[in-house]
Formats: structure tokens, C-alpha cells, sequence
């Protein structure tokens, strides 16, 4: 193995000193006893229990978890079709607008595509609540996975399709059975990009969030703006953890596939030795 | 029709009344401006291994993904069973194509690969599973079958491909370079099981190949192609024999072409190709002009060597020995003319190479009959 230069660890070192002690202090606060954040008065999980006695804070995650979930899953679906269509449709005309549009929102301030949602809820007749921030949210995180997707698509070869074809498949099966299975990674990371955008977004959810449906970031930031209580600490150390499981299971699913695809290629091994 | 012992010759391309099974009729295809197949029509026939030939890039495989569904003509019709194809998909078309670039699914097994196309026809899973192990047997891939294709070699992947395609037993397999990455031994075992199982099925091959003595080997006929045009269609004798063009006699085999003008008397032609030099004769059933700028083109293997002029030959030029390359079983004698005009002659190794007659630098004569070679127009 080669050994670490001293450059190396020293880079290596500020790169996750700068990503993650910031985190290490807020988790590190959450277990502190005293109400004041700064000052350190011993450990305690009090904090935590004083935040699943807030029934206002419970409600908003309820939220912000439905709304992620639906909206990228949604986001996810009309995101893959879009680039689908795109990539593979050739030329057809007005793609260049087409495409153009789909990115639009990318570019967009914010604050820009929650105003122009909003107008458009209200010109609608479109109570404000659940239903708009999951659209809105779909809206926006669309063009994500579509970005995401597309880049895939475009070195994906055609010709396996082609294949799937040939061999008796229509076009839907030979999506399905070929071409999604491939993509799969893609599409797999258009959804987590869609569902981490919509669980923190502020900007847009505050837009088209009514009296009737808050989310967590809206209430974290009016909570923060009354001073920083160590009830946000917890909170922010639950969603830390959260994020965390959600990212170790992950890398752990995909190892695991590759454990059992070497296992399967001894095993015929063994059959052929 | 020709008898060959008791068999009937395979030939329904002599017969009017034969129908054909893929007609191309006046087909163009054309990516922008660029023309890849220019006004094609041939006709190829039930039963029938038909092999192309042709230099990269003139349009082999554009020809197979028209019959597969996957271009459609410019212009021009091309017909399946008497039938226009061109409205029915690829999924819906009786026809199989194994890719030049194999197009093996990677999220798949080797065994998977090859069940694709027969889950999609329905059929029992024993059924199924009988016809995978078969094929795994014929390409010789069942111990990899669990595997995924990237943990395969080139050549094992290339079986692969060739599995998948004829798993189906399709009415026509159109097979893109389907061995050529195979090792020697391999390809021309595989060759004669593709013959078996075109013999056993009849179904109609349409094979690419880049290899002339697997289109030799293996094909009821041949198609000479360049820059999408159909030069010789015949069997692999007469393209051997008898090209029609000094493009296909050069592109099959090795060839001596020799240019010069013509003077005909009958069917004897003497061709006058450079001066202090003897006209060589051949013999045609073609006219040429008198003075008429033609090639005579004569197979290496049909040129003789000697020391002594011979006398029982028509054409005898004399020359000095420029290189010998040896094959193993043969040698390619390369003998250069005064002119500077070079001949290659190729002789049987029958004797150790230490005994070899000739060598280097030797002046020696070299010889052909009147009707070794054949007259082409240029
Ligand atoms: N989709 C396409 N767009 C533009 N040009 C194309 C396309 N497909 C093929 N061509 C061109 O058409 C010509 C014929 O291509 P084709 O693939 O049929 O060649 P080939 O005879 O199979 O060659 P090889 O022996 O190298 O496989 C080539 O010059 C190629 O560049
Ligand atoms: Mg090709």
C-alpha cells in the first residue's frame, strides 16, 4: 500500500474538518443540559424528549416526509420519461425548445419558481397545503432527475435495445426489461437528489406551504429566528442520523450485490472446475 | 439443372421459377446526404447462406438493419415472403440478428441473454430451459452461464451473441461478423455447425464476414459490395474463377493484375503489356476493341516456376526471383519481370524448405496456360 504523504493527511484532514465539524458541534450541543446553546452544563437527552412532545414540530417532519416521498417519486417518473423522450426521439420539432424548457427551472431563482407556483395555485383556486408543496416540489425536482437521467441515457447504446427488439420485445417491454434495469443507478439518483431537495427545501415550500400544512425547514427557520433552542439541536441530529442510515444502507445494498455477483461467479467456477 | 453424384446442386438462383425469399428491389439508403446503399436489388433465396463481403464501411451491416427493422429504405422496396416489409416492426418480423457489437445485456446472465427472446414467445419453462442448455452446449458456454457478460472473454461473448440469435430458430438469421473473434479452431467448428443447423432448420443465413475463406467455406453464394453497390453475386467458385471486375478479382484471394492493350483473334486475345516484353494470350467469350486498354488477372497458385524456359505452356516471361514468403504449407514466390512489373507465384512446399530449388536473386521463368487467367475490362 502506498503511505500517506504528510500533504495528503493534511488535505485529507481540512477537507473533513471543514465538511463535518460543523456537525459535530450541533450533534455534540444536542446532548447538552443548559437552555443557553453555548455554554456546556453536562449531558443530558432531555432535549430530545421535549421535541417528541412537540406536536407542532412531529406534524411538520409527517410533512416534509410525505412531501418528499410523493413528490419524488413523482418527480422520479416524469423525470425519466421527459429524458427518455429526449434522448431518444431524435430530432423532432421544437426539441431544442423542449429540452430548454425542461432545464429552465435549474437556472431559476427560487424565489422566482415558488412566486410564479403560487400565482398559479391562487389563480387555480388551488387551497394552499400538502397537495401544492407536492406539486411545487415535483415542479422543480423534475428537471433534476431529468438532468440526471439524461446524462445516463446518453451513453447508453442503443443497440441494446435494438437487441430486445429483435428478439420479440415491444418498446414498453423492451424499457422495462433492458433499458430501466441499466439505468437503474441513474434513476436510483434521480430520486434521492429530488427527495434531499424537497426535505430541505425552504424557499419554494414557503411560497405554496398554507396555515393548514407547514414543513419541517419553514418551521425550523421561524423557530431559529425567535434564537436557536437545543430542541433544534435534536432535531437536527435525528435528520443527521437519518440521512446517515439512509446513505450507509445504500452503500451497503450495493456491496452486498457485489459480494453475491463474485459468489456467483465462483460458484461457476467450481461447476465448470 | 446440374447433378452432383445423386445429390440435386443447391441453385435456385438458375431456377425462374423460384421465389425468392428477400427481394431488395432499387433499395437506396441514404444517412443525409450520404449514400450508403445506391439503387441495390438482389435476391436472395429460401435455404440459402448467403455471405457478404466488402471493405469496411460499404455498407454490410446498414443492409442487415434494413432486413432487421431498424433503418428503413430512402427509397426502394424490400419484400420478405413476397411482402413489404417496411411497415412491420422489428418485434413483429420473423427475422433474428446477431450484432457486430454483440448488444448482450449486461444486467443479464450469459444464460439469461440467451432465454431473452425465447421468454418473450411464451413456452414452458422446461421447454425454455432444454433450448438454453442446448445452445450453451453448441457455442461450448455452459460453465460460464451464470455469469454476467463483463466477466466473460471477447470471444466467449461473441458465442454468446451467436446463442442468443439462434435460440429462436428463426426463418432468417442475419449474423454481423458472427466469428470473428474466435481462434481458428473454434471458428471452423463453429462454421460447420452453423452449416449443420441451416441444414437441419432451413433457415436462411445472411452472414458478414471479413474472412474469404469462411464465405468460401460456408456460403451457397457471395456478394462482392462496395460503397453500397453490389459488384458479383455468384457462388464462391465462379467469384474465385470467374470475377467480373478487377475489384472483386483483387478483393477475393491473391491476384496478379496485368495491364495492357488487347488485340483478339476469336476468342484468343493477346495482350501487349510493356515493351521487350512477349504478349501474354488468355483466352474469353468477351470482345474486346483492338487496342482496348484490358487487365489479365491470374491467381498466384496458377503460375508456375522453372529454370528452364517450358514448352508446353502458352505464356512464359522471364524474371528474377525478389522474395519468397514462406507459409508453412505453401510459398509465395515473387518474381520481378525487366519491366518491373512483379508476379507472384505460389508453390506447394512438397519438400523440406532446406531443399528449396530457388532462391533469392535466381532468374527463373515463370508460366501459365492460355486459360489460367481470365481478361477483364478496366
Ligand atoms: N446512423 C448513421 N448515420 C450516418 N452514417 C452512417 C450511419 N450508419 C452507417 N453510416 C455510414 O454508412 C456506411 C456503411 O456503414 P455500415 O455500418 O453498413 O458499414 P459496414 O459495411 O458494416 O462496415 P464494417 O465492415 O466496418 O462493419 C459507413 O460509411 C457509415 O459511416
Ligand atoms: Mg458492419
Amino acid at each position: 500500500m502506498r503511505r500517506f504523504s504528510w500533504f495528503n493527511a493534511t488535505a485529507l484532514t481540512l477537507g473533513f474538518a471543514f465538511l463535518y465539524l460543523p456537525m459535530l458541534v450541533l450533534i455534540f450541543y444536542s446532548f447538552n443540559k443548559s437552555k443557553l446553546v453555548t455554554v456546556w452544563a453536562g449531558f443530558s437527552t432531555q432535549w430530545y424528549g421535549e421535541l417528541f412532545r412537540n406536536e407542532a414540530f412531529l406534524d411538520a417532519a409527517i410533512n416534509t416526509l410525505k412531501v418528499a416521498v410523493i413528490s419524488s417519486t413523482i418527480a422520479t417518473v416524469l423525470g425519466t420519461m421527459a429524458a427518455y423522450v429526449l434522448i431518444r426521439s431524435g430530432r423532432f420539432a421544437g426539441r431544442t425548445l423542449f429540452s430548454g424548457m425542461i432545464y429552465a427551472p435549474l437556472v431559476m431563482p427560487e424565489v422566482i419558481t415558488g412566486l410564479s407556483l403560487l400565482l398559479l395555485f391562487i389563480g387555480i383556486g388551488l387551497d394552499r397545503g400538502i397537495l401544492t408543496i407536492v406539486l411545487a416540489h415535483t415542479t422543480f425536482a423534475m428537471c433534476y432527475v431529468s438532468v440526471v437521467v439524461s446524462s445516463r441515457l446518453m451513453t447508453f447504446d442503443r443497440s441494446l435495445e435494438e437487441a430486445a427488439l429483435d428478439l420479440g420485445c415491444s418498446a414498453f417491454e423492451a424499457f422495462r426489461l433492458v433499458t430501466l434495469p441499466i439505468i437503474a443507478p441513474a434513476v436510483i439518483s434521480g430520486w434521492l437528489l429530488a427527495f434531499t431537495l424537497s426535505l430541505d427545501d425552504l424557499v419554494i415550500a414557503s411560497f405554496t406551504a398554507g396555515p393548514s400544512a407547514t414543513t419541517l425547514p419553514i418551521k425550523i427557520f421561524s423557530a431559529v429566528r425567535l434564537g436557536v433552542s437545543p430542541e433544534i439541536n435534536a432535531l437536527s441530529t435525528i435528520m443527521i442520523s437519518v440521512v446517515a442510515v439512509g446513505v450507509i444502507s445504500a452503500s451497503l445494498i450495493s456491496k452486498r450485490a457485489a459480494v453475491q455477483q463474485k459468489r456467483d461467479e465462483q460458484a461457476a467456477d467450481r461447476a465448470a472446475g | 439443372m446440374a447433378q452432383n453424384g445423386n445429390k440435386q446442386v443447391f441453385s435456385p438462383w438458375t431456377d425462374p421459377s423460384a421465389k425468392p425469399l428477400i427481394q431488395f428491389k432499387n433499395v437506396t439508403k441514404k444517412f443525409g446526404e450520404f449514400v450508403a446503399i445506391d439503387d441495390l436489388s438482389i435476391d436472395i433465396f429460401e435455404r440459402e447462406f448467403f455471405a457478404l463481403l466488402g471493405p469496411s464501411g460499404c455498407g454490410k451491416t446498414t443492409l442487415m438493419r434494413m432486413l432487421a427493422g431498424f433503418e428503413t429504405p430512402t427509397t426502394g422496396t424490400i419484400l420478405l415472403s413476397g411482402q413489404d416489409i417496411s411497415p412491420i416492426p422489428p418485434n413483429k418480423r420473423a427475422v433474428n440478428m446477431m450484432f457486430q457489437s454483440y448488444a448482450l445485456f449486461p444486467h443479464l446472465s450469459i444464460w439469461d441473454n440467451i432465454a431473452f427472446g425465447l421468454r418473450r414467445e411464451g413456452g414452458s419453462k422446461d421447454a425454455i430451459a432444454a433450448r438454453v442448455e442446448d445452445m450453451l452446449r453448441l457455442t461450448r458456454l455452459t460453465k460460464f452461464a451464470r455469469r454476467k457478460p463483463h466477466q466473460i472473454s471477447g470471444g466467449q461473448r461473441q458465442r454468446v451473441a451467436l446463442a442468443r440469435s439462434l435460440a429462436k430458430a428463426p426463418k432468417l438469421l442475419l449474423l454481423d461478423e458472427p466469428l470473428g473473434a474466435l481462434d481458428k479452431k473454434l471458428r471452423q467448428d463453429t462454421q460447420f455447425e452453423l452449416m449443420d443447423i441451416q441444414e437441419k432448420t432451413g433457415t436462411t443465413f445472411v452472414i458478414v464476414t471479413h474472412d474469404q475463406e469462411e464465405a468460401m467455406t460456408v456460403a451457397s453464394r457471395v456478394a462482392v459490395m462496395d460503397e453500397g453497390r453490389m459488384i458479383q453475386v455468384d457462388t464462391p467458385d465462379r467469384i474465385y474463377e470467374a470475377p467480373n471486375s478487377v475489384y472483386v478479382a483483387d478483393f477475393i484471394g491473391e491476384v496478379n493484375i496485368i495491364q495492357g492493350s488487347a488485340s483478339q483473334s476469336g476468342d484468343t486475345v493477346d495482350i501487349t503489356f510493356a515493351e521487350g516484353q512477349p504478349t501474354i494470350r488468355g483466352t474469353t467469350d468477351k470482345k474486346f476493341a483492338n487496342g482496348e486498354k484490358i487487365a489479365f488477372a491470374i491467381r498466384p497458385e496458377k503460375v508456375s516456376i522453372s529454370a528452364e524456359k517450358p514448352d508446353d505452356m502458352e505464356n512464359a516471361l522471364q524474371g528474377k526471383i525478389l522474395d519468397i514468403a514462406y507459409l508453412g504449407n505453401i510459398s509465395t514466390y515473387h518474381v520481378e519481370l525487366p519491366n518491373g512489373q512483379i508476379i507472384k507465384s505460389q508453390i506447394a512446399n512438397t519438400r523440406r524448405i532446406s531443399r528449396r530449388i530457388f532462391t533469392w536473386e535466381d532468374t527463373v521463368w515463370v508460366s501459365f496456360t492460355d486459360t489460367a487467367g481470365i481478361l477483364l475490362k478496366v
